[in-house]
């Protein structure tokens, strides 16, 4: 504790004299803010002003019109499900795998954190065409569903698996790093003190991770929502039935309607900014959250 | 027993949950890729090759390893230029700036790719004055480069972020307390302490740029042997029924991303192991 005093009664000293010898002249400052915040300008910001710019290139009711189109309500509703599906499924995978890589030690856990990436790793294409070669007419199962009129591939259950899929690892990446963080003290006074399994998760372990889940389920929606090559190659682009935001975006762009397409995508614009948004305030909230913790370790160490 | 699985816990529910980790992963990710390399396992030797090495295959790799590799050295550097930035200065806006690097990740690729091509399209706001000094940016080899640097920002940012924050200031005052100009303090001293981060953010925007489609398929005009990116060779075969030849194709990318994985685990490592033998280096160095 002596020690740390001592350091902390220096610091100011030191820093002064550190900050003249470890900084860069100003122009030399403002040259590289400059170039950093150009290039961030070019590849972030025009794109977001082109998107809207063109969305409203033609007014706010041909803006409107687009997306009361049925086809666009259509890919709308359908995104929606997708999405609807996809992400309770992979919240509920995500806490199981966080729960037991975080809180157990085992035989084959970094394998299975490997192969819980893996989705990251392939390629949007290859993620639709691997569900095609299992489900489709040529497919290893495909035969099998023809004969009891079961439509997987050019349908909705293949978009759902397809968006299962490419946003597989979202929740369970967030948790891990969290549970492990957390030890397992809390639960185990709980667990003491006659708490139920259930009770401890629910009242201990998930409020202390609420933060980090939030963030992995917001993640995990806006990718299910804004999908396009795996859910391309498993769609079939029926307009109105299969078709989702993005693949609607991609037709009506290549139909040259340029202000519907942008009309739509810049409904999934938005959706990008709110992630980015919540992103921000959770981190912010996740730090406090973190600092208080460690405030409170600290104090009950010193009693 | 000498063996056990796991290690003794008073906690519950790990066999629930490990057993739902396992069935979900296998139904959902282990299956599926299984049956695909059983699926090209059905083609000969001769039929693989002859479909994976084929000239419009080779092309096509060609373009997008080039492009990606393109793509992440540009982001490898503006990327440790922008982190630097953002951890190291103050100036207006500076939060936003770093709120919005994530966009490429956020914001759904057929969305980016339509905004990218509507900007350097011959009569957009950028394709017209690079049209007007000679350059083709939009459905030419650069328009797929363009698009792949985009989709590949955060990943190198990201990464050295976290580094340079954790970096204690004392490393640099005691190499510029030894005579070090600033650039030496740099090269020397920084540099090699983000190395091992900003390969690992290179490494992985390289692997998501190999595999990227939605952004690159409306910017790069694809025309087979000249623009066409390997991801949409599988579409296009499969569009024509195909499956052989998509199943080939799709084993070459899967083969190498599993590749690819190895070296990006490892550079995570050492990055980590950078960081934890910085920060035990710093409270020896304080407390004596």
């Amino acid at each position: 504790m002596g020690s740390i005093t001592l350091a902390a009664g220096k610091i100011p000293a030191t820093r002064r004299v550190a900050t003249a010898a470890t900084g860069e002249s100003g122009a030399v400052r403002w040259i590289l803010i400059g170039v950093a915040v150009f290039f961030l300008a070019l590849f972030i910001f025009l794109p977001l002003a082109i998107v809207f710019s063109q969305a409203f290139a033609k007014g706010i009711g041909v803006y409107w019109a687009s997306l009361c189109q049925p086809d666009a309500l259509a890919a709308i509703r359908l995104t929606l499900l997708a999405a609807g599906i996809a992400v309770p499924l992979n919240l509920v995978f995500g806490v199981a795998a966080a729960w037991c890589i975080g809180k157990f030690e085992f035989v084959g856990k970094s394998l299975l954190i490997t192969l819980i990436d893996l989705p990251f790793s392939v390629s949007p294409v290859v993620s639709g065409l691997i569900y095609v070669l299992l489900f489709g007419l040529q497919g290893l199962l495909g035969p099998w569903l023809a004969r009891h009129d079961l439509q997987i591939i050019f349908a909705v259950p293949g978009i759902v698996l397809a968006t299962i899929f490419v946003t597989f690892p979202f929740v369970a990446r967030e948790l891990i790093p969290l549970l492990q963080a957390q030890g397992q003290e809390e639960e185990e006074a709980a667990l003491a003190l006659g708490a139920s399994s259930w009770q401890t998760f629910f009242r201990v372990s998930l409020p202390n991770i609420k933060w980090g889940l939030l963030y992995g389920v917001i993640l995990c929606n806006a990718r299910a929502m804004g999908e396009f090559g795996a859910v391309s190659v498993v769609s079939g682009h029926i307009r109105g039935r299969t078709n989702t935001m993005p693949l609607h975006v991609e037709i009506l762009y290549n139909e040259y309607q340029f202000s519907a397409a942008f009309a739509v995508a810049s409904l999934l614009a938005l959706l990008a900014l709110t992630t980015l948004a919540v992103k921000t305030v959770v981190e912010w909230r996740a730090r406090r959250q973190l600092a208080e913790s460690a405030a409170w370790s600290e104090e009950r160490q010193v009693v | 027993m000498a063996f056990t699985f796991k290690k003794r816990s008073n906690l519950p529910g790990f066999g629930l949950a490990l057993g739902y980790t396992v069935l979900y992963l296998s139904l959902i990710v282990l299956i599926p890729l299984v049956a695909t390399f059983l699926k090209a396992s059905s083609l000969s030797w001769e039929q693989f090759w002859h479909i994976a090495a084929s000239p419009r295959a080779v092309a096509s790799y060609r373009l997008t390893f080039g492009a990606s590799l393109i793509g992440a050295l540009v982001n490898l550097v503006f990327g440790v230029l922008v982190a630097w930035v953002l951890v190291r200065y103050s100036f207006p806006g500076k939060r936003l700036f770093d709120s919005l690097v994530d966009l490429p990740f956020a914001l759904p690729t057929a969305v980016a790719g339509i905004a990218l091509t509507t900007i350097y399209a011959p009569s957009g706001w950028l394709g017209r004055p690079l049209a007007s000094i000679g350059i083709k940016s939009a459905y030419s080899p650069l328009g797929v480069a363009i698009a792949l640097t985009f989709i590949g920002l955060p990943f190198v940012v990201r990464s050295v972020q976290p580094v340079l924050e954790d970096m204690d200031k004392e490393l640099e005052e005691a190499a510029a307390s030894l005579g070090a100009s600033r650039w030496q303090t740099f090269s020397r001293v920084v540099l090699p302490t983000i190395l091992p981060a900003a390969l690992a953010g290179f490494a992985m925007a390289f692997a998501r740029a190999v595999g990227e489609y939605g952004s690159v398929v409306f910017i790069a005009g694809n025309m087979p042997m000249k623009t066409e990116i390997t991801p949409l060779l599988i579409i296009t075969k499969l569009d024509q029924y195909d499956y052989a030849g998509a199943t080939a194709i799709a084993v070459v990318m899967l083969v190498f991303s599993l590749i690819l994985l190895l070296p990006i685990n490892l550079l995570q490592k050492w990055s980590g192991s950078r960081e934890e033998k910085t920060s035990e280096l710093i409270p020896d160095v304080i407390e004596s």
